[in-house]
């Protein structure tokens, strides 16, 4: 766990929705936080060197440009290659997510990996390129597609405070 | 965000300028006191054009951050992916039990034994545990919990 200070925070509170479309975007949230332009660069940075920030970028809306169909495919593989082999699967550039977790007894599967495509075919053949891939190291596999989403609230500091 | 569409664009709604923008930033935007301009330079744009084309694709949908992304663990809380099987007759009064607490942060149907699947997000560890504990004395269901153990680089990318 990282130790925040309370400008790390006010920082973070005042970037989370998003960065200015101003051609000084980080003198303008200076500006906002009583910083100098320099002083936000290199909070910035700091924070992505610690891992706070994961990266600065855009990430497009995966549904507009076609990507409708998602499922969030489980797999059973043995323990000892479970790593090696999550590392596998989220380095393909259709799974959006890739956890190693722990089984339950209603439950097989360690690896889960979200699947996006632009249909469920296309999420289907995915799934079995990495069926292919993983080959006798898979025991079992499954996909589950949601069927509605019963809530969705973003994942927020509120107020500055940690949650 | 405003417009979170959840449907296609039609594809004249974009031309290769904007699909160079999408599929550029994605791998990154620079710390520097122009961004634009810098990022521009790499696209053949200025940045004003730049912010001009970011603008309107904010605006139609195609963007659904642009900016820092944090990871909130190292932020501080505690997050749990957790399911519940729920006899189908009842799946409504349970989706609404579970939705009251402030501390699930999603929630999904989905089509498997385990049907009903949502994140709790806690400022403490022990804050997962006591949630879990409420939701089923609530339900009368087992919640079963399955932390993340590790998670794995993400090389995840759209091409628009």
């Amino acid at each position: 766990m990282t130790r925040l200070d309370d400008t790390d925070r006010r920082l973070i509170a005042a970037t989370q929705a998003g960065l200015p479309l101003v051609q000084a975007p980080y003198a303008c949230i200076a500006a906002d936080l009583g910083l100098t332009e320099a002083q936000v660069i290199d909070r910035l940075s700091q924070l992505q060197a610690r891992g706070v920030i994961r990266r600065i970028a855009l990430a497009p809306n995966h549904y507009a440009l076609g990507m409708t169909a998602n499922g969030m495919s489980v797999w059973d593989v043995e323990d000892k290659v479970a790593g090696t082999l999550g590392e596998m699967i989220g380095a393909l550039d259709f799974v959006s997510h890739c956890y190693l977790r722990p089984r339950a007894p209603v439950w097989r599967y360690n690896l889960f990996a979200m699947l996006h495509g632009k249909s469920r075919t296309e999420v289907e053949n995915k799934r079995t390129r990495i069926r292919a891939l993983l080959g006798p190291a898979c025991l079992a596999d499954d996909i589950l597609y949601s069927t509605r989403i019963l809530k969705k609230t973003g994942l927020r500091l509120r107020d500055g405070q940690e949650r | 965000m405003k417009n979170l569409r959840r449907h296609s664009l039609p594809p004249e709604a974009l031309d290769t300028a904007d699909r160079a923008i999408l599929n550029t930033l994605q791998e990154g935007f620079p710390l520097t006191p122009r961004p634009f301009d810098d990022a521009g330079a790499t696209l053949g744009l200025t940045g004003a054009q730049l912010i001009t084309r970011l603008q309107r694709l904010r605006e139609i949908g195609a963007i659904t951050r642009f900016g820092p992304f944090f990871d909130a663990e190292a932020m501080g809380g505690a997050f749990c992916l957790c399911a519940l099987s729920v006899p189908e007759p009842d799946f409504d009064r349970i989706a609404a039990l579970v939705n009251a607490h402030a501390e699930v942060a999603h929630n999904y149907a989905r089509d498997h034994a385990l049907n009903m699947w949502f994140v709790l997000a806690t400022p403490t560890p022990e804050g997962i545990a006591r949630t879990a504990h409420r939701i089923e004395a609530e339900t009368g269901l087992t919640v079963w919990q399955f932390p993340k153990l590790r998670e794995f680089f993400i090389g995840f990318r759209v091409t628009a």
